[in-house]
């Protein structure tokens, strides 16, 4: 019996080959975005572990160079001989390996020991042996399972080689013991930077939003998927109400239909969330390189390019698509199992059920809203950020069907003539088979519109922060403290003005942050602007009793202009509060002079050099002709901001990519929506014809009812979009980074995307419509006859 | 006794307060025995046959069939006896779109464990079906359909036939040769017929009669 009802189900999909499609289309599509997106963060993660487990990034402090190039074995041996117990390290990637060169001999504990103990030959391993985790294939390597995925572990002068980086150094690892008496760091090598261990919880932190925004955009994506699920499925339920009423009355328990059509969709949910899987893969595989890019260039943290099968991503995948699948199914299978046999035998119309669950739509949508309302007023942190996201999404998608309802009556009022009449009337009806298609195409303009905003928004006020914070045109690092002051000599006579940079790290009402010594300059006067400020505050500051703080330091500690805060025991009034836009640190500023009296033994290590621009290449020239100081030590501004407008435009390529996968979506949801209404629209239209409507103007009108819908669902989107970019620049934004940033309104974009929106919906509605017109007489006629 | 009913009462729940359809039906058929049950329309007909059927259950009174009293059996168990005593032919054919002819015509019997090939051959040759076995509903005619769902009831060879207005939909003509099929295959198989009709010519064909009115017998 099983068997032959089960047999009985399935030929529905037999039947209904594009309903099958849609399903498993949109079920693997939701899958994909899901899937794929976990890929890149399962990756980065194994990357986070693996520095954790191969560099004891966490565990250790770490000198590099403030400038990020590399360090020079000479510094690493002069630190040695100066008392400082450190440990040399290099990195990079070798056949797609990331190959870490440690030095046994002084490597702090639970570090390179315990990957060499398994070689058991310490001579051998200073000798060339790499070890190498167990999925690495590199020639002559041993393998070591407590070494982390795709990484290599060789002596120190052997990765040089192997990376052809010989004299070079990265970081050095900084043991947790350390002599009593050891020189300065500032006096031996100013030129590093000491990144205590805990400044990994920032790195970490900042990472776990990007994270969670790739997350919000891959649930986001899933969301439109699931409409997409939801709407063939209940649809196939629909069809099926009468045979399921037939199997029964023939005999077949209830119980047994409801497992037997759970087992179906179960079946289902697996076959495409395989297909899902697989197309994730491949989605992550094509994103994560800018991904990778990204998290390297802005917060330093170094991620795999390459994708590796991981079976915990392809597990939560299958499990992300038969839970999909459960939600999207739930309350069919729900009415399924309450559906009284003898209760009206034809099949229910969309619009009659739609009509019943409209009070109660608008109920959840109306509380969503509202609950996005109140999480404005009083959230705070990512998560309720990203509460506030999901409820305003979400609440605005289910209240679309509503809106356009009474857009419709609003525009079936105005309607004068009969054709226009019944079109309107007609679209009101078919709304409710469209509404589930027409909340993917909402979410997904939305999310492109609240996403373009954010991202244009930050990178004009980006590229605006560049240009205020890089006066100079030239930036020179010195080696030592002589080659220090041989470049400022050098510089004094041939530039208009030498800007040293004095920096040194401190603790500010609690938070660590960057102390810089400003030396006065009207390139700071001129070009700086504030987020908030007292009257002249760089007069203030050259008095010596004012400092500045970024934003960040503001926001965490809670400090206003007009406070009062401590440094090295001495207080200072706030007088400005300026954006710092991308640095993950509090920082503050104070004057040259104050800086130098607090800090005698901090010297400038970096200059910012005033020269006309098109001096530049030639002073640049000279400098290392006459004092030796060589070009890698100098960068200029352009090469600065077209670095970091380069890690900015990177950053976000991979949400533009998912912006325009979740829209393609919606677009295929709109497709598979209109051609699965074709079949049940013959009767609907029927009349129509057979009153004198050709069938290519039913076809027009069919194209042109779609296109006003997807036109009312972009101009609905608008507003929708716009909120979200508020809250992702003023609440998400203020809660992963510390900062905010201004809003800008960016109108031509979202023409342009309204303009695609729109494209995607005709091309999506063009076959429907021209099957409908080219349906044959013999089918409309068949409405009329007794016999269908 | 294959079936008997007995002070069968049913009423429902409606937007203006509770209906009363049955107010006490008593009936009885034997194996081989035809009866009509004729009589308005909302006089109960059928919602006697679906309480029979064992798709509802009444609020007081017993239906016996085969011994059995279909109001104590739970959801399964009325399921098990659709599927191995009775059988109904509805007014709307109610065939499973998705299958053929052939996978329609077997499909009740394979439910009920009583596929016999040359059996459903037969009957679709007897109801002129041998031609159309692997198109599916949409694309017969309602004579063509109405037959292959009395070729599908027929099939697991129940002992109780229950027949909804069974040429509602038909012609005069058709409905004629489908009822002439019909009880010719109930007189072979010994089943016992219960038919709902409009038609008093219908009814003139029936061993019995049963005439309904507001929800007795009249």
């Amino acid at each position: 019996m099983t068997r032959v009802a089960f047999a009985a189900l399935l030929g529905h999909w037999r039947r209904n080959p594009m309903q099958l499609f849609t399903l498993l289309a949109g079920l693997a599509l939701a899958t994909a975005l899901w899937s794929g997106v976990q890929a890149i963060n399962a990756e980065a993660r194994a990357s986070y572990d693996a520095a954790a487990a191969t560099l004891g990034e966490g565990q250790f402090d770490r000198l590099t160079r403030r400038d990020g190039q590399p360090i020079r074995q000479e510094t690493y041996v002069l630190l040695r001989r100066s008392g400082w117990l450190v440990s040399p390290v290099i990195e990079g990637r070798l056949h797609d390996v990331q190959i870490v060169g440690v030095d046994p001999l002084t490597a702090p504990g639970r570090l390179a020991p315990t990957a060499i103990a398994g070689t058991g030959d310490l001579g051998r391993f200073i000798a060339g042996r790499i070890v190498a985790a167990p999925d690495v294939t590199l020639d002559g390597a041993v393998t070591d399972p407590d070494i982390a995925p795709q990484t290599a572990i060789g002596d120190i002068g052997t990765v040089q080689k192997l990376l052809g980086r010989t004299g070079e150094l990265d970081a050095l690892i900084v043991a947790q013991n350390q002599p009593l008496k050891q020189a300065n760091l500032a006096d031996i090598a100013p030129e590093l930077r000491r990144r205590v261990a805990q400044t990994g919880s920032d790195i970490s932190r900042l990472t776990d939003s990007f994270h969670l925004n790739l997350s919000a955009f891959g649930l986001l994506s899933f969301a439109v998927g699931i409409f997409i699920v939801h709407g063939a499925i209940g649809l196939a339920f629909e069809q099926r109400r009468g045979t399921v009423r037939t199997l029964r009355a023939l005999g077949v328990p209830l119980r047994l239909m409801v497992v037997l059509m759970a087992s179906e969709l179960l079946g289902l949910a697996i076959v495409a969330g395989i297909i899902g899987v697989g197309l994730g893969y491949l989605i992550a595989g094509a994103l994560l390189p800018d991904v990778a890019a990204t998290l390297q260039g802005l917060y330093g943290a170094n991620v795999s390019g390459t994708l590796q099968l991981r079976p915990i991503w392809g597990l939560t995948g299958m499990g992300i698509a038969v839970g999909g699948t459960a939600v999207a199914a739930g309350g069919a299978l729900w009415k399924l199992s309450r559906m009284p046999l003898l209760a009206g035998a034809q099949p229910r119309a969309l619009a009659v059920a739609a009509g019943r669950g409209a009070r109660l739509q608008a109920a959840v949508a109306i509380g969503l809203l509202a609950l996005a309302g109140i999480l404005v007023v009083v959230g705070g942190g990512v998560v309720t950020g990203f509460v506030l996201l999901g409820a305003l999404l979400l609440g605005a998608a289910l209240a679309l069907p509503l809106v356009l309802s009474v857009v419709l009556i609003f525009a079936s009022r105005q309607a004068t003539g009969v054709i226009s009449g019944w079109f309107w009337a007609d679209t009101r009806q078919q709304l409710p088979g469209l509404s589930l298609a027409l909340m993917a195409l909402l979410l997904a303009m939305a999310a492109n519109i609240g996403v373009s905003t954010m991202v244009s928004s930050f990178r004009l006020t980006f590229v605006g922060f560049l240009d205020q914070r890089l006066t100079s045109e030239l930036y020179v690092t010195a080696d030592n403290p002589a080659q220090a002051a041989q470049i400022a000599a050098f510089a004094n006579t041939r530039v208009d003005a030498v800007l040293p940079v004095l920096e040194t790290d401190v603790t500010i009402s609690d938070f660590p942050a960057e102390l810089f010594g400003n030396r006065d300059n009207a390139a700071f006067r001129d070009n700086w602007t504030f987020l908030a400020a007292a009257d002249t505050p760089w007069d203030r500051i050259h008095q010596g009793d004012a400092i500045l703080i970024n934003e960040q330091l503001s926001r965490r500690a809670g400090l206003k202009v007009g406070d009062s805060v401590t440094v090295a025991d001495i207080p200072f009034e706030i007088v400005g509060i300026y954006g710092d836009y991308g640095n993950p640190a509090g920082q503050a500023i104070i004057s040259r002079g104050r800086f130098q009296d607090l800090y005698p033994d901090v010297t400038s290590a970096r200059f910012g050099l005033r020269l006309p621009p098109e001096n530049v290449a030639e002073f640049v020239t000279e400098m290392e002709s006459a004092i030796g100081v060589p070009a890698s030590n100098t960068i200029n501004q352009a090469g600065i901001k077209a670095f970091s407008l380069g890690v900015f435009d990177r950053t976000f390529t991979v949400t533009a990519a998912l912006n325009v996968l979740t829209l393609a979506v919606a677009g295929f949801a709109i497709l598979m929506s209109l051609l699965t209404l074709t079949a049940m629209r013959v009767p609907q239209l029927a009349p129509a014809w057979a009153m004198g409507l050709t069938r290519r103007n039913l076809g027009a009108l069919e194209l042109l009812r779609t296109l006003l819908l997807a036109s009312f669902t972009a101009i609905i989107a608008l507003p929708l979009g716009l909120a979200l970019a508020w809250v992702l620049l003023a609440v998400i934004n203020v809660a992963a980074f510390g900062w905010r940033l201004p809003m800008y309104l960016f109108p031509a974009d979202y023409a342009r995307l309204g303009g695609f929106a729109i494209l995607a919906a005709s091309v999506a509605a063009l076959w429907p419509a021209l099957r409908l017109a080219r349906t044959p007489p013999a089918d409309l006629l068949k409405v009329f006859s007794n016999e269908r | 006794m294959l079936l008997s009913a007995t002070n069968v009462q049913k009423t429902y729940e409606t937007a203006d307060g509770p209906f009363t359809v049955l107010r006490g039906i008593d009936l009885s058929l034997e194996g081989g025995e035809t009866l009509a049950l004729t009589g308005e329309s909302g006089s109960g007909k059928s919602t006697l046959l679906h309480l029979i059927g064992g798709l509802d259950v009444p609020d007081a009174g017993q239906i016996m069939i085969d011994g059995a009293d279909i109001a104590a059996l739970d959801d399964t168990g009325r399921a098990t006896m659709r599927r191995g005593v009775v059988g109904v032919v509805f007014q709307q054919f109610n065939l499973i779109p998705s299958l053929r002819v052939a996978e329609n015509i077997a499909f009740q019997a394979r439910l009920a464990g009583r596929h016999d090939p040359d059996w459903e051959a037969a009957l679709a040759d007897r109801l002129g079906l041998t031609d159309q076995l692997k198109k599916y509903p949409e694309q017969l005619s309602g004579g063509q359909q109405q037959r292959v769902a009395i070729a599908r009831t027929l099939a697991p060879r129940p002992r109780l036939v229950l027949a909804d207005e069974p040429t509602g939909n038909l012609d005069e003509a058709t409905a004629a040769t489908v009822m002439d099929v019909l009880l010719a295959l109930v007189a072979e198989t010994g089943a016992g017929l219960l038919m709902v009709t409009h038609s008093a010519t219908l009814a003139a064909r029936m061993g019995r009669r049963l005439h309904l009115r507001a929800g007795r017998v009249a």
